[in-house]
């Protein structure tokens, strides 16, 4: 593809590449478009779909032929590329932008445009968001690939569903313990794990997430396996309920502040509190990065053995990071717990540890606002067109798969480190070193 | 002991076909240093499309065993190689040289792309395959008699067989040695004049390849799939090549039959509800214990 773009436009080669293309899409769309199987009387039969496969077809050989003409146009236009100073635009506008974020968010329920929908879509978006914040410490901050983070969610969910159908206690006295249990649980899991550099503690930590999940499934008596656990508390506004009618001997929410009765009350009350904990969450990461912890959080990050030469303990430092990420983790797990009111191990599937790491490493290792830049692309848009609700799994991925190949290191990645000592340390993955497009990094 | 007899040959089976999956990974890795997170998903696509062929056959007529077994094989490997070079150029190339946590999410991203892809074109349910290997031998009558069913044997058979063509084809070709040289150094393999691009590309044809036998002996086997099948046997078939030693082959073989026996064995006198935890706690205690795995060889860090 490279040699024909560089031979300029030559008519013949061009159309020789998409040409191929389309007999790769052929043979691709055949067996799995072309050919569906349908349940029949005796078992499966099949049915043919070659409109499919003359579509699929068709459109890959446009979409090539379109995409080689393009990058000549790209290749002409020598001038810079504009994508380039993103990073170092936004490093000065980051205040101002993040201020009228969180002012946003703050006056979202106030909005004309704001109902049920906006706000359900509004609690889910903080939801991510904080559990890419928490996240933040474990894979941008520390550089520990997490992907069984949604163990400690869950961890976090079942403690408080646990704790207040069976002790009672309510949700604020709650919250706290379901935080310390799952910042127990990453204590406990990552302790003989942490060593494992890369790729082998990622498949690690997949492992651990599958176990408890399988545990969740399995253990019947304690979680009702895959039934899940229904009917756990909502949380009360200091001690006041969002029901209807108030018990004989108190008040309810609307009718201690004298407003009339509606359910948006509760949802408003959910999505500050998420607000807050998220909030909070974040106020943590940015405080935390300052100190010498943050700082050798980072360090590690960047290269390890300099770190041990320093006399940074690398399994203290790690640990921390794993362990303060699953507290957050566990924040956010009682808070869908109480907001959903049901729980199940459905929730918690390899795929939302995929979603929250997606979160994380696509909207730039350690960036704070990326987090919220990638929540919004991902789970935001797919879920504002609900009608396609099939597509959305379909399109969420081909989303990681296309901005990881625009920008290898996420959607704002402004925070390389501006010293290196070795310009590519990777060096396994090293041939045709060319610089990532559009790497902010000076 | 006829019951532990029985065991032994079913979990000689599962292995063998874990043994299959995970060579793609083991390769993969040994070559570019990722994990292919979409392997997984490779096999099941292999998979659909040897049900999709056997019914194409079915229509078609031809109903003689063997030849339609051979035929089934041809379309599930070449089909689904297209499928393992497409992911590569697509998800995998343009992510060289950047940092490996993009290459992995990208390879994430693949995974549940392919996932629902096939959930879209070929349906969410179960889809089932009526027996079209049945039979067998039976070894030792007794209370509980022996079997070893024909479909075993003929994926125990196909899997040596296949294994013995693979080793050769990577010990004594051209592209084998390519293949081991990019392996230790790419730089230098492409100044002495070795495409490294189209010897990736290659690697992952392959693995593919072995994959879709897998995804077509698992058709045969249990004679139901799913377009879900691709995740566990993924992370298992991981596990395997990383019992065995990630980058060895013979490594990846041996790490599949044990991972196979294991879970075999579990499910056999232990709980069946737990058998993937007995996978995947394999895995963690290997890599606490003996990251290297049992064939591999120490990475050594430089600074």
């Amino acid at each position: 593809m490279a040699e024909t773009a560089a031979k300029g436009l030559d008519p013949v080669a061009i159309l020789k590449e998409a040409g191929l293309a389309a007999f790769v899409a052929l043979m691709l769309a055949v067996p799995l478009a072309g050919l569906e199987t349908v349940s029949a009387p005796g078992g499966l039969t099949i049915n043919t779909r070659w409109d499919w496969v003359a579509i699929a077809v068709g459109s890959v050989f446009v979409g090539r032929l379109l995409l080689i003409l393009w990058r000549e146009q790209g290749r002409r236009r020598s001038g810079p590329r504009l994508d380039l100073d993103i990073g170092e635009n936004l490093r000065t506008a980051m205040p101002v932008l993040a201020a009228a974020g969180i002012a946003f968010a703050v006056v979202l329920p106030f909005l004309p445009f704001a109902d049920r929908r906006v706000l359900d879509i509004g609690i889910l978006v903080m939801t991510y968001i904080m559990l890419g914040w928490g996240l933040n410490i474990v894979v941008g901050l520390a550089g520990l690939l997490d992907l069984g983070y949604v163990a400690f969610y869950a961890v976090g969910a079942y403690s408080y569903a646990l704790l207040a159908i069976h002790f009672d206690l309510s949700f604020w006295v709650c919250l706290p313990l379901a935080g310390a249990l799952a910042a127990l649980f990453g204590y406990l899991l990552g302790f003989p794990v942490l060593r494992l550099r890369g790729d082998y503690l990622a498949i690690v930590t997949l492992g651990f997430g599958e176990i408890i999940r399988i545990i969740l499934i399995n253990w019947y008596d304690l979680t009702r396996g895959p039934d899940g656990i229904s009917g756990i508390p909502r949380p009360t506004f200091f001690g006041l309920d969002f029901a209807r009618s108030p018990p004989p001997d108190g008040h309810t929410f609307h009718t201690f502040f004298g407003l009339d009765f509606s359910p948006l009350h509760r949802i408003i009350f959910l999505y500050y509190l998420i607000l807050v904990l998220a909030l909070i969450t974040n106020a943590f990461t940015l405080r935390i990065r300052r100190l010498p912890v943050g700082r050798a959080w980072e360090a590690l990050r960047e290269d390890e053995i300099a770190c041990r030469s320093l006399g940074i303990n690398p399994r203290n430092t790690k640990l921390t990071a794993f362990t303060l990420g699953a507290m957050f983790a566990g924040f956010a797990g009682s808070f869908f717990a109480t907001r959903q009111g049901f729980i199940s191990p459905e929730s918690f599937t390899f795929i939302e540890s995929a979603i929250i790491v997606a979160i994380v490493v696509l909207g730039g290792m350690g960036s704070q606002i990326g987090v919220v830049v990638a929540t919004l692309v991902l789970i935001a848009g797919p879920e504002l067109i609900r009608e396609l609700q099939e597509f959305r799994m379909l399109a969420f991925g081909g989303l990681m798969v296309m901005i990881m190949i625009w920008r290898p290191r996420g959607l704002l990645a402004f925070r390389d480190p501006t010293v290196r000592l070795h310009p590519a340390p990777r060096r396994r993955l090293g041939f045709g070193r060319r610089k990532p497009a559009g790497s902010g990094a000076p | 002991m006829e019951y532990f007899l029985q065991q032994l040959i079913n979990g000689l089976t599962l292995g063998a076909i874990y043994g299959l999956i995970a060579i793609g990974y083991t390769m993969v890795y040994g070559i570019i240093g990722m994990i292919n997170f979409a392997h997984g998903e490779i096999y099941m696509i292999g998979a659909f499309i040897a049900l999709i062929a056997f019914l194409v056959l079915g229509i078609l007529g031809i109903t003689w065993l063997p030849l339609a077994l051979l035929l089934v094989l041809l379309a599930a490997m070449v089909f689904t190689a297209f499928y393992g070079w497409t992911l590569e150029r697509i998800a995998y190339r343009p992510l060289r040289g950047s940092p490996r946590l993009a290459a992995l999410i990208s390879a994430i991203g693949m995974s549940i792309f392919l996932q629902n892809y096939v959930q879209l074109l070929q349906g969410a349910r179960v889809k089932p395959l009526q027996p079209v290997i049945p039979g067998g031998v039976v070894l030792m009558e007794g209370a509980i008699s022996v079997r070893f069913n024909y479909i075993q044997m003929m994926i125990i058979a196909t899997t040596v067989v296949l294994m013995a063509i693979f080793s050769l084809i990577i010990a004594k070709t051209a592209m084998g040695r390519a293949q081991r040289a990019c392996q230790q150094d790419q730089t230098m393999s492409a100044l002495v004049g070795i495409n490294v691009d189209r010897t990736i590309s290659m690697t992952f044809v392959i693995g593919a390849t072995l994959a879709a036998v897998a995804g077509m002996m698992v058709t045969l086997y249990y004679g139901v799939i799913d377009f879900f099948i691709g995740f566990l046997a993924g992370i298992k078939a991981f596990t395997a090549a990383v019992v065995g030693g990630i980058g060895s082959l013979p490594g990846a073989m041996l790490g599949g039959l044990l991972i196979g026996l294991i879970e075999v064995f579990w499910s056999a006198y232990f709980t069946i509800e737990y058998k993937d935890v007995a996978a995947f706690s394999i895995l963690i205690l290997v890599l606490m214990f003996r990251p290297t795995g049992l064939l591999g060889k120490p990475e050594i860090e430089k600074v």
